[in-house]
């Protein structure tokens, strides 16, 4: 029995060859304790998302290892990677993207039960406990994404996650295209969710004030490296990598304050 | 009452379109040269019509009227596209917030520069070159007689912002309406764009409207804010005041919904209610002195 439900070992990837090979990710080591959130905090081109992706086995990378629950992940094919997948969910940047405009908000919901292999009766239970969760209204299940609040398709999306009841959750910018104020309804969701039902989450972004405010630790990449690792009080308030400093010393000063 | 040293003068001004109700209502907004106006909204407020209204872009669609519109001493109120075309690039230019989409990629950067020049009459061709250098110069581009011949695409994210700055700027103008011009931006290359818009307000003297959902960005760049909310002006003060001790509602709950190390970690943020309706609240407008 482990504490921690992720382990990033040694993780590398590299694109391309010869003259244009790229190291997008440099021995990536990090771990991910059951329940809390690792914040995940770097500019465009840092390297979060490559490692979003290798932590999620969309892309195996060149060296290194994810571990899952106390098991080595990185080789997982066929069935075994399937029902792995099942106990990881992810929630995108911009809802309009990442839901079907032609979609009912049920059958949006209900697409990973679904590939989950759940019953109907079942996946009605669990999509009418994912919306109740997000606090959204029952008659929601029957509308579309159309009819609905850039902030209320950001639940909506967190619903399709939570429904599938997974242990880990990867949030790529999940307030990233939302006003401040629908944002801290967002973060409040999240934050209330993780209490009720004791999901990890890997939270990516590029804002320091939020991964601070959310997050149990925070590493803060950079070219392709973690170059600090610690409680966001350590990082936001005693950075040691000059990078870290650079990226605090940027944030208006409202965020530091 | 008309002043020479304001950069924009608008009153009463009021944005519909089609057959809606106003998007903007009832907006008063004053720049002086030399002075940044910080404009904050959400979505939907109505900033960015007041910024496209200012530059004269807003579509036909659009109803504009105002008691007063000046933009550096020309009234505005009621112009023709020929009389825009006097005062855009000249007198009032603009930065969007995707230089990416405001750039012409099929064109090198110098002469993208060069051409406000010319139309503007600021140069003849054999100038034009010079002079573009130099104003990629005063927007602090790292090697930029070599950047001259660069295409967009060859350049980052904070260096196309740099070459649209450059444009606006070129000519001289008395005001620049930024829109959102750092959003689509990095934290570390945010705040050197911020310190460009300062430096060069303080080198040409130029007003500055400066529009953003952030309230973070405000406060560091602007003396005096509007805050905006469903298309009226809520709150007026200078930037400080209205960061520190904010007295409309809706500017206590938006400044109170963001995450800062001040606030308990994972504690419930402040959530605006959709029902609730702040404008009925009356404005808080400190008269810019």
């Amino acid at each position: 029995m482990t504490d921690e439900v992720l382990q990033v070992r040694n993780v590398t990837q590299r694109f391309g060859h010869g003259d244009n090979a790229m190291t997008a990710l440099d021995d990536v080591s990090l771990t991910v304790p059951r329940g809390g959130t690792l914040g995940l905090v770097g500019e465009s081109g840092s390297g979060k998302s490559t490692l979003a992706r290798a932590i999620l086995l969309m892309r195996k990378p060149t060296h290194g290892t994810i571990g899952f629950d106390g098991a080595d992940v990185t080789d997982l094919r066929g069935g075994a990677l399937r029902r792995h997948r099942r106990r990881i969910q992810m929630v995108f940047q911009d809802p309009n993207d990442s839901l079907d405009p032609r979609f009912t908000v049920a059958r949006s919901i209900s697409e990973p039960l679904v590939a989950a292999g759940l019953g109907q009766k079942e996946r009605r239970r669990r999509i009418a406990d994912s919306l109740d969760r997000v606090g959204l209204p029952m008659d929601s299940a029957g509308r579309y994404p159309h009819e609905f609040s850039g902030g209320q398709r950001q639940r909506i999306a967190i619903a399709r996650a939570m429904a599938a009841e997974p242990e880990f959750v990867v949030l790529d910018e999940p307030t990233s295209a939302l006003d401040v104020s629908v944002q801290a309804q967002v973060l409040n969701l999240l934050v209330q969710l993780q209490k009720d039902t004791g999901v990890t989450y890997l939270f990516i972004t590029h804002n320091l004030s939020v991964v601070h405010h959310i997050a149990h630790r925070v590493a803060v990449m950079h070219q392709g490296k973690v170059v600090e690792e610690g409680t966001g009080e350590q990082v936001m308030n005693a950075p040691e990598h000059p990078y870290t400093r650079k990226l605090l010393e940027s944030m208006p000063v409202l965020y530091r304050s | 009452m008309i002043d020479a040293t304001d950069a924009l003068r608008v009153e009463d001004l009021s944005i519909a379109y089609g057959t809606a109700p106003p998007s903007v209502s009832e907006v008063s907004l004053r720049v002086r040269k030399g002075e940044i106006v910080g404009v904050i909204g959400e979505s939907g407020s109505g900033k960015s019509s007041i910024a496209l209204a200012m530059m004269g872009l807003l579509p036909d669609s659009a109803r504009v009227a105002a008691s007063t519109m000046e933009i550096a001493g020309s009234d505005m109120k009621g112009a023709t596209e020929l009389d825009w075309g006097q005062v855009r690039g000249l007198k009032a230019s603009m930065v969007f917030q995707e230089p990416m989409s405001a750039l012409n990629p099929c064109m090198r950067i110098g002469p993208q520069i060069a051409e406000v020049l010319q139309i503007h009459g600021k140069a003849d061709k054999k100038q034009a070159r010079a002079r573009a250098l130099e104003i990629l110069r005063l927007v602090q581009m790292p090697d930029a007689e070599k950047r001259l011949d660069y295409y967009p695409h060859q350049l980052s994210g904070g260096q196309r912002q740099r070459v649209v700055i450059a444009i606006a700027v070129a000519a001289g103008p008395d005001l620049l309406v930024a829109d959102e011009p750092t959003t689509a931006l990095d934290v570390t290359v945010q705040a050197q764009i911020l310190d460009l818009i300062r430096s060069l307000r303080d080198e040409t003297g130029m007003g500055v409207l400066f529009i953003s959902h952030d309230l973070g960005v405000i406060g560091q760049l602007c003396e005096r804010v509007a805050v905006m909310y469903r298309g009226r002006v809520v709150e007026t003060g200078t930037a400080r005041r209205v960061l520190e001790d904010p007295q409309h509602p809706y500017t206590r709950a938006l400044l109170e919904s963001i995450p800062r190390p001040s606030v308990p970690v994972r504690s419930p943020l402040a959530v605006i209610p959709a029902v609730n309706d702040f404008a009925e609240v009356p404005a808080v407008l400190e008269e810019a002195s």
